[in-house]
C-alpha cells in the first residue's frame, strides 16, 4: 500500500516539478479572508460561476446533435428532444440553467450592492460584474434565438424593430443585427456564432479577471455600521483584520460555497426532471400567423415596458434608458467608492433595490398574463355565459351575436373570460347610457378602434340594446339613473319643460 | 461636497530604471519598429474584416428588394383581405421555412390593390385580418388596425407598412425583399408609388 502512495506522490512531483502549479493554487485556496465573510451570504458568485460550468458541459453535449442552420434547428430540437436517449433532459438543463444563471447573477449582484462591497478597492471588480451581467443577458438572448422557433423568429423581429428605431443609423443596424435585410439563415448564424463563440469567450476571460481582483484584492469583508471605507486606510485595516483574525478561504468559507453550488445544481437538475426543456414552440414559419409571440423569463419585463410605455416616450426610452442605466451602474463605484458599506446607513440604495425589485417582479407577472394583449380567439372560443341570456328578448340576444362575431370579446371580458385589453363588460351599462354606448362603438376613442364601418345600424342597435343590459343585474342601469333624475328635475320648480327631455 | 473622482486614479511614479538615457539600446528601437510594423499590418488587415463584418450595411438599401409574385389575381376576391406569400427574393435553401414570407393583400375593387407587411408597426409581432370587424389586431401588445392600413388602437406609432405592387398578367407582384422597420421603410412605400388608396 505504502508502494502506491509512494508512485502517487512521487508522479504528483513528476508532475508539478514541470507545471510548478501546486504552490499558487495551494496559496490562491487557502488566502485568508476576514472571518466574517466565511457567511452563507458569500455564495452566489461561486455559484454563479458553477452555472456556468454546466451551461458550457451540457452547450458542448447539445452541440454534438444539434443542427446549427436555420433550416435544420428546429427539426433537429425536436430530435434531441424525442430521438436521443436523455437528449430532452441535456435540453432541459440548459434551459433551466440559463434561467438561474440570470437569476443568481442578479441576487450576486444586488448582494454586492446592499454590502457596498464594490466600494474601493473593489470598484473594477464591479464594473467587470457588469460587463459579466451584460453578457449573461446577451448569451440569454442568443440562446432564445437559438431555438429557432416562433417566439426566436418573431423576438428576432422585436429586436429588428428597435434597432429600427435608432436616429440616422438605424436601417443600418438592423442589416447588421439580421446579416442581410430580412430574418434567414445568416441571422440565425450569426447569432450562433455570437452564442457560442463569441460571448461564452468574452465570459470566460471576463470571469478569470473577475476572480483574479477577488484572489488579488482579497473578499470584501462583513460590513459594520460605522465603520468608513477611506482610500488612505482601507487597505491597512484589511491587512489588520486578515492578521487578527483571519481564516483560510478553503476550507473555512468554502464548505459554504460548495454546499451552496451543489444545492443549485440539484435545484437545476429538480426544475429539469419535473418541467422538461423549454420549447420549442412551433416552427420557425413566418406563415404560421397563428402565434403569439413572447419573449423568455428574463426578457418579459422589457415586454411589458412596451406594452404599458406611452407611445410617444417609447423610442426614447428604448434607447436612451438602457445607456443611462448601464452607464449609472458602471459609473457608481467611482461616484460612491468610499464611506459607509453597512445598509442600515444607506437607506437611498436600500430603497432603489427595493424600488427596482418590485417594479422587475410587477413587470415580469404581468408579461405572464399579460392584459394588454388581446386575446385571439375569444371571439370564437369563449362563449356568451348563459345568465347574460336567460330571459333576453331577440334583439339583446341577436346583440350578443354581434358582440362575439365582431371580436369585442379579443379585448373585453364578460363572467371573467375574454381578452383584459378593455374594460370588463360586465357592469357596461352602469357606467354609459345608450347614446354614449352608441358613440363609443361607432367612433371607439380610449384606445378603442372605430366600429362604424363595419356595422350596419341594425347591428348597433341589437349590440347596445344587449350591452344595456349588462348592468350586473344589481344597479339601475346608467339610462335608468339618467331618466330618473331627468324626470326628477322637470318635476321641481325652476326648470322649463324643454330641459327636461 | 468633496469631489470623489479627483484623486481617484492618482498613483504613486515609480521611475523605471529602464528609462535611463544609457538603456536606449539600438534593440529597444527595433523592437519599437517591429511593435509599429505589427501594427501597420494588423490595420490593413482590419480592412478586409471589418468589410466582411458590415458587408450588410454597405449594401445599398434598395437593391435587396425585387419584384416577386404572391399570387393569382382570383386568390384575392374583391372587396376582401386575404393571406398572401412570396418567397424572399434573395433567400437561398438554407433559409429553411423563413424563405416563404406572408403579407395581407387587399383587393379594394379589382384594379386597386392594398399590400401590407405582416408585421406590426410597433414591434413586428405578425398582425391577424378579422374580416368581421373589418380590423388587422397584433397579438403582442394590442395594436389595431383598419381595413386600409391606418392605426385603429394600440401603441404603433405608423399604420402598417406597405408594398409597391403591380398586376403582371393575372399575377400579382410585390416590391420586396427587406424586413419593414421604422429605419427600413422607405424602401418599402416610395412616394409617388402605388400604395395607400384605402
Amino acid at each position: 500500500m505504502s508502494g502506491i502512495k509512494q508512485k502517487s506522490l512521487d508522479l504528483y512531483h513528476w508532475f508539478d516539478r514541470r507545471l510548478g502549479l501546486a504552490k499558487p493554487i495551494t496559496e490562491a485556496a487557502e488566502h485568508p479572508i476576514p472571518k466574517s465573510s466565511a457567511s452563507w451570504w458569500y455564495v452566489f458568485g461561486s455559484a454563479a460561476a458553477m452555472i456556468f460550468g454546466l451551461q458550457i458541459v451540457t452547450g458542448i453535449l447539445l452541440a454534438l446533435i444539434y443542427t446549427p442552420t436555420a433550416q435544420h434547428a428546429w427539426t433537429s430540437l425536436i430530435f434531441i428532444n424525442h430521438n436521443i436517449p436523455l437528449g430532452w433532459f441535456i435540453r432541459a438543463l440548459h434551459g433551466w440553467g440559463s434561467d438561474f444563471m440570470v437569476a443568481i447573477v442578479i441576487i450576486h449582484m444586488t448582494q454586492v450592492f446592499m454590502f457596498g462591497s464594490y466600494k474601493y478597492p473593489r470598484e473594477l471588480t464591479w464594473i467587470v460584474g457588469v460587463f459579466l451581467l451584460l453578457m449573461t443577458l446577451g448569451m440569454a438572448f442568443t440562446g432564445q434565438v437559438l431555438r429557432f422557433d416562433q417566439d426566436a423568429y418573431w423576438g428576432l423581429g422585436i429586436g429588428a424593430s428597435i434597432m429600427g428605431r435608432v436616429p440616422w443609423i438605424g436601417g443600418e443596424l438592423v442589416h447588421l443585427m439580421l446579416g442581410g435585410p430580412i430574418i434567414g439563415a445568416t441571422t440565425f448564424s450569426r447569432f450562433f456564432a455570437l452564442h457560442v463563440f463569441v460571448i461564452p469567450g468574452i465570459l470566460l476571460a471576463l470571469v478569470a479577471v473577475h476572480v483574479w481582483m477577488v484572489l488579488y484584492l482579497g473578499i470584501s469583508e462583513w460590513p459594520m455600521p460605522g465603520r468608513l471605507v477611506r482610500r488612505s486606510t482601507y487597505i491597512q485595516e484589511y491587512e489588520a483584520d486578515i492578521h487578527k483574525d483571519g481564516v483560510p478561504f478553503v476550507p473555512d468559507a468554502a464548505w459554504k460555497d460548495v454546499t451552496f453550488s451543489a444545492a443549485i445544481i440539484l435545484a437545476i437538475m429538480a426544475c429539469a426532471f419535473f418541467f422538461g426543456p423549454i420549447g420549442p414552440s412551433g416552427p420557425p414559419d413566418p406563415t404560421i400567423i397563428q402565434t403569439v409571440p413572447k419573449p423568455d423569463l428574463p426578457f418579459l419585463w422589457v415586454y411589458a415596458v412596451f406594452a404599458l410605455a406611452p407611445p410617444a416616450l417609447e423610442t426614447p426610452l428604448l434607447l436612451i434608458t438602457p445607456i443611462v442605466v448601464i452607464c449609472a451602474m458602471l459609473g457608481l463605484p467611482l461616484y460612491a467608492g468610499e464611506g459607509e458599506k453597512h445598509w442600515s446607513r444607506r437607506p437611498v440604495a436600500v430603497l432603489m433595490v427595493s424600488v427596482i425589485a418590485v417594479s422587475l417582479s410587477i413587470l415580469t407577472s404581468l408579461g405572464q398574463h399579460p392584459p394588454w394583449s388581446p386575446v385571439m380567439d375569444a371571439w370564437s372560443g369563449d362563449a356568451v355565459q348563459p345568465k347574460y341570456l336567460k330571459g333576453r328578448t331577440p334583439l339583446q340576444r341577436q346583440g350578443a351575436l354581434v358582440f362575439q362575431q365582431m371580436q369585442c370579446r379579443n379585448c373585453h371580458a364578460l363572467g371573467g373570460l375574454g381578452g383584459q385589453r378593455g374594460p370588463d363588460l360586465d357592469m357596461v351599462a352602469t357606467r354609459l347610457s345608450e347614446s354614449e354606448l352608441i358613440r363609443q362603438v361607432l367612433q371607439g376613442g380610449g384606445n378603442m378602434p372605430a366600429y362604424g364601418n363595419a356595422l350596419s345600424p341594425p347591428q348597433v342597435t341589437a349590440l347596445v340594446s344587449f350591452l344595456e343590459t349588462l348592468n350586473g343585474n344589481e344597479r339601475p342601469a346608467q339610462n335608468d339613473v339618467r331618466r330618473l333624475m331627468q324626470s326628477e328635475s322637470a318635476q321641481s320648480p325652476g326648470h322649463s319643460s324643454d330641459e327636461s327631455q | 461636497m468633496k469631489k470623489p473622482w479627483k484623486d481617484l486614479f492618482k498613483n504613486p511614479i515609480i521611475e523605471n530604471p529602464l528609462d535611463q538615457p544609457s538603456e536606449h539600446s539600438r534593440r529597444k528601437f527595433l523592437f519599437k519598429v517591429a511593435v509599429l510594423l505589427n501594427g501597420a499590418v494588423g490595420a490593413v488587415l482590419a480592412v478586409p474584416v471589418l468589410g466582411y463584418l458590415l458587408g450588410p450595411v454597405f449594401k445599398r438599401n434598395d437593391s435587396y428588394n425585387h419584384w416577386v409574385p404572391v399570387g393569382n389575381l382570383d386568390q384575392f376576391p374583391p372587396g376582401e383581405t386575404r393571406l398572401g406569400r412570396y418567397r424572399n427574393p434573395e433567400g437561398t435553401p438554407a433559409d429553411g421555412q423563413t424563405r416563404t414570407l406572408p403579407c395581407w393583400v387587399r383587393n379594394i375593387d379589382n384594379t386597386r390593390f392594398q399590400v401590407f407587411a405582416i408585421n406590426c408597426a410597433h414591434m413586428e409581432c405578425p398582425v391577424h385580418w378579422f374580416p368581421q370587424s373589418k380590423l388587422f389586431m397584433c397579438p403582442c401588445h394590442g395594436g389595431v388596425y383598419y381595413q386600409d392600413g391606418a392605426v385603429a388602437a394600440g401603441p404603433p406609432p405608423r399604420g402598417l407598412y406597405q408594398y409597391k405592387y403591380k398586376v403582371a398578367g393575372n399575377q400579382l407582384m410585390i416590391w420586396a425583399g427587406e424586413l419593414p422597420t421604422l429605419s427600413t421603410q422607405a424602401s418599402i412605400a416610395k412616394p409617388g408609388s402605388k400604395t395607400c388608396l384605402g
